[in-house]
């Protein structure tokens, strides 16, 4: 029996976004007797409503809500409207998400101690070490059924991991296998296993992917505690004459505004609408936004340092057939300045299907050399880096100037620029990328730029003290002691591995905090 | 190794829609009557993009994807998707009709001939490289990515499968079957 909360419950927890942060601590809170409400911005479509079509399903689960970009990043000239692919839908990014389910290092939450004073980057050690974080990833796992935990088998290697992995092993690489993924090997958690679909990035027909679609919101709504509302856009959030955030606004699926109050809001929309939140949220009392006595927030935006290489071969690989992400080396994620970067970076299968090949390969490219490619499509491996890049206080989402959106509200711009550091990994991980294929006999490699990012990081960042950002190791506001931010967001440091079961991670322990206050009356 | 058929699979109807029926039929030569300057059929069927301008697009977008194993029909198809949105679109309309003639006209002043009757491939890119930062080229550049690339068509002749769900995946039809490799 579903929930159904009033527009005046002040008694209720609000969580603003349904993704890995927020569809995790709606659940977790559920669990424990908490009122929850979800709004989630985007509609719910659910397992058979996912198409297996590149260009449909990305019309049918994007943002695409309008951006800007700016900064010396390819991807501001190549889609200047886009700096983001993540997904406005029940589940959040956890629809298309690949799966990765990495653990990060000890040294990467103590990224300014191990890498030092890096000019020009904001480095921050987190707030929190591996150790306190150690519990909380162990939970992670279970939840989502991460293979190479709990005794869950590792998925069996597709075409495309079979080439890196010959590669691998012909370089002397040794930290290869195909992956801690969060899909289903065999039958769990009352879903079937991976039947090896290939569109991974276009919600799991089989739902043997995790996704907070079909597991933490049914299980949370069962709990006869959890409303989500879908179709339900955030515009503000309110707060009360004591600086204490009492309500939020937003628009419902008929464009109405409606005001919901709150006893507690926890902010979970993604890296790039939740300090747009923050700083439309500015009141007389609050006049940079919510939250922002640091100044930090939208800052230090990361989107991990990425690129592809893709490797022609003269036999086919029929890269398609299969995850989209099937294995990984992560001899590369160790910290070893000798390479001449700080950081690492993990080499992660990737396969795109013809009509996203086309455009991401290299976008605006045109002519023979171009379709040559393409003409070797089932000939082609390839692999996703994704590295550590560094924070930088002018990496930025920031609130457009004149632009708005059809609420009146200030559309956000992202302003990237590359680090140093970021383009001799990139660099040295190309030259890795493709030695891994040229070992197995490949005939041509390319090098891909970065994509509109998958993974955004860091612009309502963690610190120690509240000068230097956002949040406080609970991913409780400086600022305000009844305002929480559970996605990605929160990150003080990128780490060279994906981000989400840290969320995730990070998700369940909040929920233990947050219950832990209320219960004391702290808030 | 499970490897795909790429040849195009004809039936009666197919054929008679493809590229390669309708140039027989308008090369077909009667009463000495040269076929040259015929509109093609599937010029024909354009309605914002003129005649000249669309035998025009259609090499310079052959230019811009070259695929030697894939039939104008594919090139065509992607036109007129481009055609049916500057059906709803007149400043469009202008900019791809317009566009060509710019085409020709730089196409004549680098090598002294309208853009499709250049012969050698490599002159007709030069041509476009002069021209590469015009909106013109850019918005034919940029539909054009998509257009080609999405057809189910084309997929099957690149070696891509597309949909998967419905057939189960690809568990039991080979997503491991890379046999080239020894111990992979």
């Amino acid at each position: 029996m579903a929930a159904k909360f009033a527009m005046d419950d002040d008694s209720v927890v609000v969580v603003i976004g349904s993704g890995a942060g927020g569809g995790t601590l709606s659940n977790e809170l559920a669990q424990k007797g908490i009122k929850v409400v979800c709004l989630e911005a985007g509609g719910r479509h659910e397992i058979q409503d996912f198409v297996n079509d590149e260009w449909k399903s990305f019309s049918q689960i994007s943002w695409l809500d309008k951006r800007t970009t700016s900064g010396a990043w390819r991807v501001a000239k190549d889609f200047p409207n886009l700096p983001a692919w993540i997904v406005k839908a029940v589940g959040g990014s956890t629809v298309h998400w690949a799966g990765a389910s990495l653990r990060f290092q000890e040294h990467e939450f103590k990224a300014r101690t191990t890498y030092g004073e890096v000019e020009g980057a904001n480095l921050l050690d987190w707030p929190v070490t591996l150790a306190e974080m150690e519990p909380y990833y162990a939970k992670a796992e279970f939840k989502m059924g991460t293979t190479g935990t709990n005794g869950i088998p590792r998925l069996p290697g597709n075409n495309n991991y079979k080439v890196l992995a010959a590669g691998a092993k012909k370089l002397g690489y040794t930290d290869f296998h195909t992956g801690n993924m969060s899909i289903n090997s065999k039958p769990r958690d009352g879903r079937g296993p991976c039947q090896q679909i290939g569109f991974c990035f276009q919600g799991c027909k089989s739902g043997a992917k995790w996704s907070t679609l079909y597991t933490e919101i049914p299980k949370g709504e069962a709990t006869g505690n959890l409303e989500v509302r879908p179709n339900a856009q955030v515009l503000k959030v309110e707060h009360d004459a004591k600086g204490r955030v009492n309500a939020v606004l937003y628009a419902d699926g008929t464009g109405a505004i409606q005001r919901q109050k709150a006893r507690i809001v926890a902010v979970a929309g993604n890296s790039i609408e939740s300090p747009r939140l923050l700083l439309n949220s500015a009141s007389t009392m609050f006049p940079d936004g919510l939250a922002n006595s640091s100044g930090q927030v939208g800052r230090n935006y990361m989107r991990h340092m990425t690129g592809s290489v893709y490797a022609v071969f003269d036999r086919p690989v029929h890269m398609y057939r299969g995850t989209t992400m099937a294995g990984i080396i992560k001899d590369e994620s160790r910290f070893d300045p000798r390479r001449g970067f700080v950081g690492g970076y993990e080499m992660e299968t990737l396969s795109l299907g013809v009509p996203f090949m086309a455009a991401f390969l290299d976008p605006g490219a045109w002519g023979r050399d171009f379709s040559s490619a393409l003409d070797a499509y089932d000939h082609i491996a390839g692999m996703w880096l994704v590295g550590e890049d560094m924070p930088r206080e002018t990496n930025r989402v920031s609130l457009h100037a004149t632009e708005k959106d059809k609420f009146g509200l200030p559309i956000p711009n992202v302003h990237f620029d590359d680090h140093p550091n970021d383009i001799a990994m990139r660099t040295h991980a190309y030259g890795r990328g493709s030695a891994v294929y040229d070992a197995v006999g490949a005939v041509r490699t390319i090098n891909t730029p970065p994509y509109p990012s998958t993974h955004n990081l860091g612009t309502n960042r963690m610190s120690a003290n509240a000068r230097d950002g956002v949040v406080n190791k609970w991913g409780q506001a400086h600022d305000i002691k009844n305002l929480f931010v559970s996605d990605g967001s929160q990150f003080t440091t990128g780490a060279s591995e994906n981000p989400t079961l840290t969320i995730v991670a990070l998700a369940i322990r909040q929920a233990e905090y947050i219950a832990d206050q209320m219960t004391k009356r702290e808030i | 190794m499970r490897v795909l058929d790429k040849r195009t699979r004809f039936n009666r109807r197919n054929f008679l829609k493809t590229s390669a029926a309708s140039v027989a039929a308008a090369g077909a030569v009667s009463s000495g009557v040269v076929s040259i300057a015929a509109t093609p059929a599937w010029a024909d069927a354009l309605t914002a993009i003129k005649p000249d301008a669309a035998k025009t697009l259609l090499v310079m977008v052959r230019d811009l994807y070259p695929h030697d194993r894939l039939g104008d029909a594919y090139y065509e198809k992607a036109l007129a998707s481009m055609d049916q949105e500057a059906a709803k679109d007149a400043t469009l309309a202008g900019q791809l009709n317009e566009g060509a003639v710019a085409l020709d006209t730089a196409a004549r002043k680098l090598r002294n001939a309208p853009y499709a009757a250049i012969p050698a491939e490599a002159d007709r890119v030069t041509v476009l490289k002069s021209i590469e930062t015009t909106p013109f080229f850019r918005k034919v550049r940029g539909d054009m990515v998509v257009a080609l690339y999405n057809q189910p068509e084309v997929w099957a002749k690149l070696g891509y499968e597309g949909a998967s769900a419905e057939y189960g995946g690809y568990i039991h039809r080979g997503f491991d079957d890379l046999d080239w490799i020894k111990d992979a």
